[in-house]
C-alpha cells in the first residue's frame, strides 16, 4: 500500500480490515426447511434441526450456495471446487447445538476484490475469503428478572461471511467500502441489505501503527449496523488508541461493542476460552462439491454489475466518471437514467436532471428510484424541450413539479405528449417571435436612456439593466439569448 | 421350529406367516410378547414400555391385514434400541440427561419399520437399555442400570446394544434395532448367541438415531437367523436424502431374494479370507476354537479358505478412540440443559447451570470419553492426534480393499473372549477398549459386518463368527450366514428360561 | 507425552464439565492409560496419505447433496418445547446472559 501522509491521524497510520456477515435471500434455513422471515412471534420458525432435537441432521440449502458463487463472480474471486464444512465448538444459549456449522480451512469463496470511488480517487480493497455459515439465535434480556429468553428463530439464517485483508487507512475508506460492497450484494440480490434487521452487519477490525511500523494489536468492533456509527466507531476506536499508546498503555486484543448514544466503544466481556474452537470437518456433511457448468449457468444469469455499467456510461454516453458512479448507485436509477437518456438523446442533460432535480424530489418525499412519479420518457420529453429551446430551465422545473404532483397514474400520464400539454396550458413556452420582441425590447430601451448611454460609452453591464426590464416585459417567456443578441443588434 | 411352537419361538418369518393367514391378530402377538418382557424384568433389557401404545399399534396393523394388505413384517412385533428417537415412547439413549425426553418425530428406521401409512407394519413393543449414548461394549454404562445376559445372569451381553441382544436371545422380541459405532451390534450379537448385520455406513438413514460418532453410527436389525435380519434390512435400508446427508442414495433392495442358492455345496467359489491378525494370541483359544469348527462348515459348503493380511488391526483402537471421542465430544455439546432433557436443580450464573447441568447429566464413560475428544481436538494436538487417526483410518480402509483382492468375505472372531461378569472391566476402561479389537475396524471403513452364532466356548457362552463384506455387499454376507444356518443350528440353541 | 492435571482442568472446561479434586487424579491416571495406547499410532507412516473424514467418500459418493430452497416446516414450537426445563411466552429462560 502507498503511504498517503494525509491520511495520518496524529502521525500514526490507521489499518482496517472487515468482517461482514450477510443474510442471504433465501426461503428457508440454510440447513433446514423453517422459514426465515423477519419478526415472526419467538421460537415458532424453528425445525428440529434448528432446535438442535436429538437425532436432527443437517440437509444443505442449494440456493445458499448458488448466492455464494454469484458472490463470487461479482468480486472476481475463485469458486472453490470444492469447499469443506467445519464445527465451531463453543458453549452459548443461543447457538443450540454447542457448535457453529462454518468453513474454516477451505472456503467456498477465496480472494476476490472490491473497488470503489472515493472522489475521483479509485481504491481497492482486496478479499481473503467469503465462506458459508449457520447465524445463532437470539438472547432476549428485557422483561426477565435475573435471566435471558431464547429465542431461535434467527438460528440457522444463511450467512455469508466476507473477510477483507486489512487494506483500509480510514474510517471514510472503511465506509465508502461497506457502501460499495452493500451495493454489490444488493445489486446483485444476494442481500436484502435491511441493516435495521440485521441483514449486513460489519465488524471492523481496527489498529494503528507509525507509518512502516509493525502492525499493532486489532481490537474488534461488532455489529456496526449504520453507516453512520461505524464512521464515529472508527474514529472513536482509533483515538483511543493512539491515547492508549501516547500514554504507554499496551493495547490488548478484545473485541469491542459500540455504544451509539455515549459515541464511545467499550470491551465485551471476553471469553477466556474463546481461542479453542476445537475447529473440525463436519462428519454430518460430506465436501461441498461446484461443479464449473454450474458457475458457468450462474455466470451466465448475472446482471451487468455497478462498476461494468459506470464504464460503459463513461464510454457509451460520455460522462465524467462521477457522474457514472453516482447514477449506478442502484439497479433502478440506473435504469431511470437510460431510458431517460435514450428518451432525449442529452446523456449529459439527463444525468444532470437525475442526479439534481429527480433525486432531490425523491430524497424530500421518501422516494425511490423503483417509482418515479414523473415517468422517464416525460423527463426525457422534458429535457428535449429545454434543449430545443422551447422552455428555460426554470419553466421546466415547473412543469416537472406538476408532473410530480399528478403522480404516475394520472390520466394520460404515460404519454410524453403530456409534457407539451402542461407547457401549453401553463404557457411556459418562450417567446421566439422576434416582431413581438422587438417591439417589447424598443419601448425598454426608450424608457432606459441612462442605461443605453452608458453601454454606448463601453459599459457592457449596462446590458443587463435592460435584460431585466425585458425578460420581465415578457413575462418571463422571451429567451434571453435572443434578447442579448437584440440588444447589441440595435445599440451597435 | 414347528409352526405349532409358542409364539416366541416363532421366527420373524413364521410369525408374519401365521398373522398373514390370520391364524393368530397382532394384538394377540403383541400380548403374548408383552407378558414375556413383564415377567423377565430382571433381565434389565427394557427402559420403556407401554403397553396401550403397543397394542394400539397391533390394532391398526391388524386394521391392515383385515383390510387384506399382506407384506412381510406386517404385524410383528419388534423393539428399537432407545437411541432410536421415537413419538409413541421415551428416548432416553441410556442417559440421565434425556431422562423423560419426547421427541415429536420419529426416527427414520422406526418409521420405515412401523404401523404408520408407508411403514411395513411393525409393532413397537418398546425401548431398549443400551450403554449410555451407546458408548461401551458390556451395556454395564446404562444410567439405569446394567443389563444381563439371559445365558448367564452373572454376565454382560455385550454393548452398545445389550438391551436388543439380550431380549432377542430371551425371547421377548423376535427381533429388535440396534447401532453399531464400533461393533455394538456385532458383538452384543455374539455374546448372546442371536443374529446380527452392521450394514455400510450409510445404508441406513441416521436421522433420528441420537448421534455418538457421526461418521461411524450405523442402524442394522439383530433377531435368531440371518433369514429375520435380511426382511427387517429390506425394510430398514434406503436413502433418506431430505433427512441424513451421509445416507447413501440407493433404493431399497429385497435381501431375501439374495439368501437362497442351489445344490449341495451353495456356496461353491466363495472365497473367505482369514485376516492372520483376528487369530492371534491376542483370541482366547476356545473362541478360535469355535470360529475354526464354523470354517471347516464353510468348506463343507463348498467355500475355500484364503490367508489375507489386516496389518493395522492393532492401530484400529487407538484410531478409533481418537475419531469416535472426538465426534462424540461435539455431538455432546447439545445437552446443556436449555432446551430439552437434564437441567441441574442448584446453579448460579449460566456457566455454572452449564457445568452442574453435565456433570449430573453424563456417566462416568461418557465424561472420560467427552474429555479425550475434547482434548484430541483442541489448540495444539488436533494433528497430532485427530488428523493423524482419520489419516490411518484411509490406510485401514485401504487394506481392506486389498485383502477383497483375494477374497469375497472376510472372516474372524467378533469378539477375543466369550462375555465376562458384570463389573469386571468398569473401571479399566482401556481393557474394555482393547476387547473391540476384532470390530472396530469394519467400523471405521464403513464396511458392512455382521455376527453369526458358532457354537459356544468357556462356560457354555455363546461364540460369534464375524463376515465383513464389501461395501454394499450386504446381500453377499447374508447369504453366507443363511446357508451357514440352514447346516448348523447354533442360531436355535435357547438359553435355560 | 502424558497430560498434567492444569491439562484435565482445561478439557474439562472446554467440555464445561466440572471435576471434584478427588476425582482429577483417578481421572488423569485412565485418560492417561489411554494416551499411552494412543501413542502407538505416531508410529506409522502417512506421509502424503489424505485424512478420511466420511467413510461414504471410499464408496465414490464424495459430493454433499443440495436440497431446494422450500421452506415447508410448520410452527412446531409446542412439541418441541415439550421436554424444555423452562419456557416463558414462548421464549427458553437460563440464567441472564452478559454480553
Amino acid at each position: 500500500m502507498a503511504q498517503d501522509k494525509s491520511l495520518l491521524v496524529q502521525g500514526y497510520e490507521v489499518v482496517i480490515g472487515f468482517e461482514t456477515h450477510t443474510q442471504l435471500t433465501t426461503q428457508s434455513k440454510i440447513f433446514s426447511r423453517a422459514p426465515i422471515a423477519f419478526g415472526a412471534e419467538p421460537n415458532t420458525q424453528a425445525s428440529a434441526v434448528d432446535f438442535a432435537l436429538p437425532g436432527a441432521l443437517p440437509v444443505m440449502n442449494r440456493a445458499a450456495v448458488e448466492r455464494a458463487i454469484e458472490f463470487g463472480l461479482a468480486v472476481n474471486a475463485h469458486v472453490a471446487e470444492s469447499s469443506v464444512f467445519a464445527r465451531k465448538n463453543y458453549f452459548y444459549p443461543d447457538l443450540p447445538k454447542g457448535y457453529q456449522i462454518s468453513q474454516f480451512e477451505i472456503p467456498v469463496v477465496q480472494g476476490g476484490v472490491v473497488e470503489f470511488f472515493m472522489g475521483d480517487e479509485k481504491k481497492s480493497v482486496r478479499l481473503v475469503r467469503a465462506h458459508l455459515e449457520e447465524d445463532a439465535g437470539k438472547s432476549l434480556h428485557e422483561d426477565f428478572i435475573g435471566q435471558s429468553g431464547i429465542d431461535l428463530n434467527r438460528a440457522g439464517t444463511p450467512l455469508l461471511e466476507i473477510v477483507t485483508e486489512p487494506d483500509m487507512r480510514s474510517s471514510a475508506e472503511a465506509v465508502a467500502y461497506a457502501r460499495e460492497l452493500h451495493k454489490i450484494v444488493t445489486w446483485i440480490g444476494i442481500c436484502d441489505g435491511n441493516m435495521q434487521e440485521g441483514s449486513f452487519r460489519c465488524d471492523a477490525n481496527v489498529s494503528v501503527r507509525k507509518p512502516g511500523g509493525p502492525l499493532g494489536t486489532r481490537r474488534e468492533i461488532k455489529n456496526l449496523n449504520s453507516f453512520k456509527f461505524m464512521q464515529q466507531a472508527i474514529d472513536f476506536e482509533v483515538r483511543w488508541q493512539i491515547e492508549q499508546i501516547e500514554d504507554g498503555l499496551p493495547i490488548q486484543q478484545a473485541t469491542v461493542l459500540f455504544n451509539p448514544d455515549t459515541g464511545e466503544t467499550r470491551a465485551m466481556r471476553t471469553k477466556e476460552d474463546s481461542a479453542d474452537y476445537r475447529y473440525f470437518p463436519d462428519p454430518d456433511l460430506p465436501a461441498l462439491v461446484i461443479e464449473r457448468d454450474w458457475v458457468a449457468r450462474v455466470q451466465a444469469a448475472m446482471p451487468e454489475l455497478p462498476r461494468v455499467m459506470a464504464e460503459r456510461f463513461v464510454r457509451d454516453y460520455g460522462l465524467p466518471e462521477y457522474d457514472a458512479s453516482q447514477l449506478t448507485q442502484s439497479k433502478a436509477m440506473s435504469a431511470y437514467f437510460e431510458a431517460t437518456a435514450q428518451a432525449c438523446g442529452q446523456a449529459k442533460l439527463a444525468a444532470n436532471w437525475v442526479m439534481g432535480e429527480v433525486s432531490r424530489r425523491l430524497n424530500a418525499s421518501e422516494g425511490s428510484f423503483e417509482a418515479v412519479p414523473a415517468s422517464a420518457a416525460k423527463l426525457g420529453q422534458l429535457i428535449a424541450r429545454i434543449s430545443d429551446g422551447t422552455i428555460s430551465n426554470a419553466a421546466a422545473k415547473q412543469v416537472l413539479d406538476s408532473l410530480w404532483t399528478e403522480g404516475a397514474d394520472a390520466e394520460g400520464a404515460a404519454d410524453p405528449a403530456r409534457v407539451d400539454a402542461l407547457i401549453e396550458a401553463k404557457g411556459l413556452k418562450q417567446m421566439n417571435d422576434s416582431g413581438e420582441l422587438e417591439k417589447i425590447v424598443d419601448e425598454v430601451l426608450a424608457a432606459n436612456p441612462k442605461n443605453v448611454e452608458e453601454y454606448k460609452a463601453g459599459n457592457a453591464k449596462a446590458l443587463n439593466g435592460l435584460v431585466g426590464p425585458i425578460m420581465k416585459a415578457s413575462k418571463g417567456k422571451a429567451n434571453p439569448q435572443q434578447v442579448n443578441e437584440l440588444l447589441k443588434k440595435k445599440l451597435s | 421350529m414347528s409352526a405349532n411352537a409358542p409364539l416366541h419361538e416363532l421366527s420373524v418369518a413364521q410369525l408374519a406367516a401365521k398373522l398373514a393367514a390370520r391364524e393368530v391378530s397382532s394384538v394377540e402377538v403383541a400380548q403374548h410378547f408383552l407378558a414375556r418382557i413383564r415377567s423377565a424384568s430382571d433381565l434389565g433389557a427394557f427402559l420403556a414400555v407401554d403397553e396401550e401404545a403397543s397394542l394400539a399399534q397391533a390394532r391398526a396393523a391388524d386394521a391392515r391385514l383385515a383390510a387384506g394388505e399382506r407384506t412381510p413384517l406386517l404385524g410383528v412385533p419388534l423393539a428399537h434400541k432407545d437411541v432410536f428417537v421415537t413419538r409413541d415412547f421415551p428416548t432416553t439413549a441410556g442417559s440421565k440427561m434425556l431422562e423423560g425426553y419426547r421427541s415429536p418425530f420419529d426416527a427414520t428406521v422406526v418409521r420405515r419399520l412401523g404401523v404408520d401409512l408407508g411403514g411395513a407394519g411393525m409393532v413397537n413393543l418398546g425401548k431398549l437399555n443400551c450403554d449410555e449414548f451407546a458408548m461401551g461394549s458390556g451395556n454395564d454404562n446404562s444410567a439405569y442400570g446394567p443389563v444381563k445376559n439371559p445365558w448367564d445372569r452373572s454376565r454382560v451381553p455385550g454393548g452398545s446394544s445389550g438391551g436388543s441382544a439380550a431380549a432377542v436371545a430371551a425371547g421377548l422380541v423376535p427381533a429388535a434395532t440396534g447401532t453399531d459405532t464400533g461393533g455394538s451390534i456385532r458383538q452384543p450379537a455374539a455374546l448372546t448367541g442371536i443374529t446380527g448385520i452392521k450394514p455400510t455406513y450409510g445404508r441406513c438413514s441416521r436421522y433420528g438415531m441420537v448421534a455418538y460418532a457421526s461418521s461411524l453410527d450405523q442402524a442394522g436389525p439383530m433377531a435368531r437367523s440371518a433369514e429375520d435380519c435380511a426382511l427387517l434390512l429390506s425394510a430398514m435400508a434406503a436413502g433418506d436424502p431430505d433427512r441424513d446427508s451421509t445416507s447413501l442414495d440407493l433404493p431399497a433392495q429385497d435381501y431375501t431374494a439374495a439368501l437362497t442358492a442351489e445344490g449341495a455345496k451353495p456356496l461353491q467359489g466363495l472365497r473367505i479370507g482369514l485376516p492372520r491378525q483376528f487369530f492371534s494370541e491376542g483370541c482366547s483359544p476356545d473362541v478360535v476354537a469355535a470360529v475354526r469348527v464354523a470354517l471347516s462348515e464353510y468348506e463343507k459348503l463348498g467355500a475355500s479358505l484364503v490367508d489375507v493380511d489386516l496389518p493395522l488391526t492393532e492401530l484400529s483402537i487407538p484410531t478409533y478412540y481418537v475419531i469416535a471421542p472426538a465426534e462424540a465430544s461435539s455431538n455432546l455439546s447439545r445437552y446443556d440443559g436449555v432446551r430439552y432433557g437434564h437441567r441441574a436443580k442448584n446453579f448460579g450464573d449460566l456457566e455454572d447451570m452449564y457445568k452442574k447441568t453435565r456433570t449430573e447429566g453424563f456417566g462416568a464413560e461418557v465424561k472420560r470419553r467427552i474429555m479425550i475428544g475434547t482434548y484430541v481436538l483442541s489448540h495444539g494436538y488436533y494433528d497430532a492426534y485427530y488428523l493423524k487417526a482419520q489419516k490411518i483410518r484411509r490406510l485401514i480402509a485401504q487394506d481392506f480393499q486389498k485383502a477383497f483382492t483375494q477374497c469375497d468375505v472376510i472372516a474372524g472372531p467378533v469378539a477375543p473372549t466369550v462375555a465376562w461378569k458384570i463389573g469386571e472391566k468398569t473401571d479399566d476402561p482401556v481393557a474394555a477398549y482393547l476387547a473391540d479389537i476384532f470390530t472396530l475396524s469394519t467400523s471405521l471403513a464403513g464396511l458392512p459386518g455382521m455376527s453369526v452364532p458358532a457354537g459356544f466356548g468357556e462356560g457354555g457362552l455363546p461364540v460369534g463368527l464375524q463376515l465383513i463384506g464389501n461395501y454394499l455387499q450386504e446381500g453377499r454376507l447374508l447369504r453366507a450366514a443363511h446357508q451357514f444356518q440352514q447346516v448348523t443350528d447354533w442360531h436355535q440353541r435357547r438359553p435355560a428360561p | 507425552m502424558a497430560l498434567t492435571s492444569q491439562d484435565i482442568a482445561r478439557v474439562a472446561h472446554l467440555a464445561r464439565l466440572e471435576l471434584a479434586p478427588q476425582e482429577t487424579q483417578h481421572t488423569l491416571d485412565q485418560i492417561n492409560g489411554f494416551f499411552r495406547l494412543v501413542e502407538q499410532m505416531a508410529a506409522v507412516d502417512t506421509e502424503g496419505i489424505e485424512p478420511l473424514a466420511h467413510p461414504a467418500a471410499v464408496t465414490g459418493q464424495v459430493a454433499l447433496r443440495l436440497r431446494d430452497d422450500v421452506a415447508s416446516e410448520p410452527n412446531q414450537r409446542e412439541a418441541s418445547q415439550v421436554s424444555a426445563p423452562a419456557v416463558e411466552r414462548g421464549l427458553f429462560l437460563v440464567p441472564k446472559v452478559i454480553e
